[in-house]
């Protein structure tokens, strides 16, 4: 299709002149950086960063450099392409201004755009208790440097290890400490390790793997204070089944917080659930009304997905960033209707008691779950997840290179559940509920209400609840 | 004797140079079913699909009426390791194949054991690689594949398994003999053919005898390389059987160098033949990387494989498969099919997304890649750097018979000299 002559200038002429601003210095903000330039892009670019790193690649944090194969400052992406950038590193971004269009900064700084985009990721959430929280021995891991002090402090051979909550973190670092010969008790709220993202079915069989391994493992149970010796070092952690354990380093792995706080005022449509997006990356107004000159990636975008129901989906994996990166990129420098729409079948991977575990689509969309091919006992097999005769998902263990082939029986919105492969079946192929937790009720959601009456003056209005 | 269809025509040794036409003329059925019941799959989109297939077998006892020997009307349809041997890793299925590949890559390049061993060799493969360059001072005339293409994997997979390399000299017989006898197409079987195919069958026999009296001897007294660790290993799926150890280290021992010998081979060819190219690795020698994969791209070393069946009825690109049939995956055809490669035909050292089936893709993804990957980019990037105005004596040069694993049985190249 040829683009109308005045239209092709207009968007060339935005190529070679425009100012592009890139809030967030990690994967997604340097692949979209890369990708603007392999579009031709010749603008001037500034990319801000509140950690004063070039972007640096996180899943080796939770394995290879806790185990002290790889130094945590040795983990920086691999550049694709020359980006030649104005980098802002180690100063964060603390507003939007939408009608000046300008991103203000940390110190005081005001960066002018025509294009934005937003790919400020997410935190790891703190220990709620600020006191407990400032004991020594008491971690969290997300960043290059906290990777770097928990190091440090395995090394350091503590007595024993606590870690709450068994999501994807806390269950690497558990196995680090194992194969460190670390003591380690994890404790998680839920059923078993990794129910969020993969069932309770799925659950069970991360839990055997964990005491196998012998880490003390305690579910359905909550931490409920930690305490500090004279010094202010940890000793030991209160259980909400009154149990007590003595630990003298504790890693809180209590999942991420989407980093919006700076977005506050700017009349977009963001919040605890991450800042909503059309499929090509295109931020909404509180209104729900797509903008021309914002743009989201990421692991704190949100957008709707085709596969599933056209639900709003916000995806924390490593190829999310990357192709969601690509796909906002070239739309930021391109017009209707040459834009992309970011399609991805998400997908995450984990390495853990030394088993590779993967996924591909969206897990906790099925609600059932079938075992597809291989051996549960040897911790070797595919597995499907259905919805209403459907499937939508697969999750391998040591099985990695059968993702393919589920991933195309999703795209295609096969049967579930699938066709049975040819050899190596399990004993039972009979589907079971895939024990998903209810979705609960977020807490504390930012109040939106409406006002006004008429088309032009009807509007959204954010009010964000006192912390 | 009706037309021949463009897949016998392939198989055809007068074709061997250049099945490409034909493979063009394939890919306009993607799932082209032979008069022999054997289905071609020509397309990119086509075999990956069925690469990452769980209903495709690789396991050629599991297709009926073409186990090992039965079809007398088929001489040849044997793997090199299938006769008389325990299925290998490429032609078995989960879970055995599981098992045995992931015991066998933790001696290769599997952490924790091993996961320097591939990158460790560099040194010795550019040692290797800068020697066999040196011996070509004072040459105005060479032969790619014997002075060049062959010694180098052969040298390294010799010390990568622990096999000694003054037995060379048998096994490469051997080898010989098995690949010569190894002939799918449709010439006549000649007693010459015969012959050979009686030639082969013993050189596969003593080949398997010379491994199991080595691993024999590694049992007794361990010692360096990869066989060694195997026959030792005590790793979480337990100790390999005998018979697997010795058609695997068949397997490692044979593909391992083989397929080297070719793409090394099919690298300079291709770069002879495309001086543009040449030109652009000399001036950048930094695209070796990318080049290598569009070399393995263009000309793969694995032409096809042979032993996968369907085990239930496959409905793909219109066609239906049927529960039992043979079906060839053609990597060479794929890798040049348009649909999937802008302008298949040209070399391009710097194509973008050149995700290229030279390696195959899914379970049976080549085991020696890397190894391969190392070898081949040291060998043709110091080709390119190294040898003065090198221009090629004979094209096409004479190809061996064998039409899975192609190559050129010699390429003679006429050089100005050898630089530093």
């Amino acid at each position: 299709m040829t683009m109308a002559a005045p239209i092709a200038e207009l968007v060339r002429d935005y190529k070679a002149n425009a100012r592009i601003v890139i809030v967030g210095a990690s994967l997604a903000g340097l692949r979209a950086a890369e990708t603007l330039r392999a579009e031709g892009f010749t603008g001037s670019l500034t990319i801000i960063g509140d950690e004063p790193y070039e972007p640096y690649d996180r899943p080796p944090l939770s394995k290879q450099v806790l185990k002290g194969w790889v130094p945590a400052d040795h983990t920086e992406l691999p550049r694709l392409r020359h980006v030649d950038a104005d980098w802002r590193l180690g100063v964060a971004a603390t507003g939007l201004d939408r009608d000046t269009k300008h991103v203000r900064l940390a110190n005081g700084d005001q960066v002018p755009y025509d294009r934005v985009l937003i790919a400020t990721g997410t935190r790891a959430r703190q220990w709620p208790n600020p006191t407990e929280a400032a004991l020594e021995g008491v971690f969290a891991l997300r960043t290059r440097d906290h990777a770097a002090r928990l190091q440090q402090a395995l090394a350091a051979r503590p007595s024993r290890v606590l870690v709450i909550g068994a999501g994807f973190v806390g269950s690497e670092v558990a196995s680090v400490c194992r194969e460190l010969d670390l003591p380690v008790t994890v404790a998680e709220r839920g059923p078993a390790p990794l129910v969020g993202p993969l069932g309770g079915v799925i659950g069970e069989i991360a839990a055997e793997m964990q005491r196998d391994h012998g880490v003390d493992l305690r579910c359905g149970v909550g931490v409920s204070s930690l305490e500090g010796d004279a010094s202010g070092h940890v000793r030991r952690a209160q259980l909400s089944d009154d149990t007590t354990i003595e630990a003298d380093m504790v890693l809180a792995a209590l999942g991420s917080i989407r980093n919006v706080e700076w977005l506050e005022g700017s009349g977009l449509a963001a919040g605890i659930w991450g800042v909503g997006c059309d499929a090509g990356g295109r931020a909404f107004d509180i209104n729900g009304v797509v903008t021309d000159s914002v743009f989201v990636a990421g692991d704190v975008a949100r957008a709707p997905h085709v596969l599933y129901e056209y639900e709003f989906l916000a995806m924390e994996h490593w190829d999310n960033a990357v192709l969601g990166a690509e796909v906002t990129a070239h739309n930021m420098v391109n017009l209707e209707p040459h834009y992309y729409p970011h399609l991805l079948l998400p997908g995450f991977w984990s390495g853990q008691f030394g088993v590779n575990i993967k996924s591909v689509g969206v897990p906790p969309f099925g609600d059932e779950i079938a075992f597809v091919q291989g051996s549960v006992k040897d911790r070797r097999f595919a597995a499907a997840y259905g919805h209403r005769g459907r499937i939508v998902a697969a999750v391998t263990f040591n099985q990695g290179k059968w993702l393919p082939h589920y991933a195309g029986l999703i795209e295609r919105s096969a049967p579930f559940p699938p066709p049975p492969s040819g050899w190596d079946q399990p004993d039972d192929l009979k589907p079971i509920p895939a024990e998903f937790p209810e979705h609960g009720v977020p807490t504390a959601i930012p109040d939106v209400v409406l006002t006004g009456h008429d088309p032009s003056e009807r509007r959204a209005e954010f009010r964000p609840r006192r912390r | 004797m009706s037309e021949e269809t463009p897949w016998q025509q392939v198989l055809r040794h007068e074709n061997r140079a250049n099945p490409y036409p034909f493979y063009a003329e394939l890919r306009k059925t993607p799932v082209a079913r032979q008069p022999n019941g054997t289905y071609v799959v020509s397309t990119y989109r086509e075999v990956v699909s069925l690469l990452h297939d769980n209903r495709v077998s690789s396991d050629p006892t599991k297709r009926p009426g073409t186990a090992p020997g039965a079809d007398p009307a088929e001489p040849g349809t044997e793997t090199i390791t299938a006769a008389d041997l325990e299925p290998s890793i490429i032609d078995s299925d989960p879970p055995e194949h599981d098992r045995n590949r992931s015991t066998m890559l933790r001696h290769f390049y599997g952490p924790p054991q091993s996961p320097h061993q591939i990158s460790d060799l560099d040194p010795e493969i550019r040692r290797i690689v800068a020697g066999l360059l040196d011996n070509m001072k004072g040459k105005t005339r060479i032969d790619v594949v014997d002075d060049f293409a062959y010694p180098l994997p052969v040298t390294v997979i010799c010390k990568v398994l622990g096999v000694p390399l003054e037995d060379e000299p048998r096994f490469h017989a051997w080898i010989r003999d098995a690949l010569e006898s190894f002939d799918l197409g449709p010439e006549p079987t000649s007693e010459e053919i015969q012959r050979e195919v009686a030639d082969g069958h013993r050189a596969v026999q003593e080949f398997g005898e010379y491994i199991t009296e080595l691993l024999d001897q590694y049992a007794e007294q361990p010692g360096p390389g990869m066989l060694s660790a195997m026959v030792h290993d005590d790793g979480p799926e337990g100790r390999m059987s005998q018979g697997t150890l010795v058609t695997n280290a068949v397997l490692l021992l044979f593909a391992g160098h083989e397929t080297t010998v070719n793409l090394i081979a099919h690298s300079v060819l291709t770069l002879l033949r495309h001086p543009e190219a040449l030109e652009k690795l000399r001036r950048r020698p930094e695209l070796i990387v990318p080049g290598v994969e569009e070399l393995l791209r263009f000309e793969s070393s694995v032409q096809f494989w042979h032993t996968r069946s369907a085990l239930d009825d496959i409905e793909i690109a219109g066609t239906t498969i049927p529960k039992g049939a043979p079906i060839f995956l053609l990597y060479g055809a794929a890798n040049r099919d348009p649909q999937r490669f802008t302008d298949p035909d040209e070399v391009d050292l710097e194509r973008p997304d050149n995700q290229h089936l030279g390696y195959s893709q899914g379970i049976h993804f080549c085991f020696g890649a890397p190894l391969a990957r190392l070898e081949v980019q040291a060998a043709v990037g110091e080709f390119v750097r190294r040898v003065r105005n090198p221009r090629l004596v004979e094209d096409p040069p004479p190809y061996r018979r064998n039409q899975i694993f192609r190559g050129p049985r010699q390429v003679p190249v006429d050089i100005d000299g050898i630089t530093d």
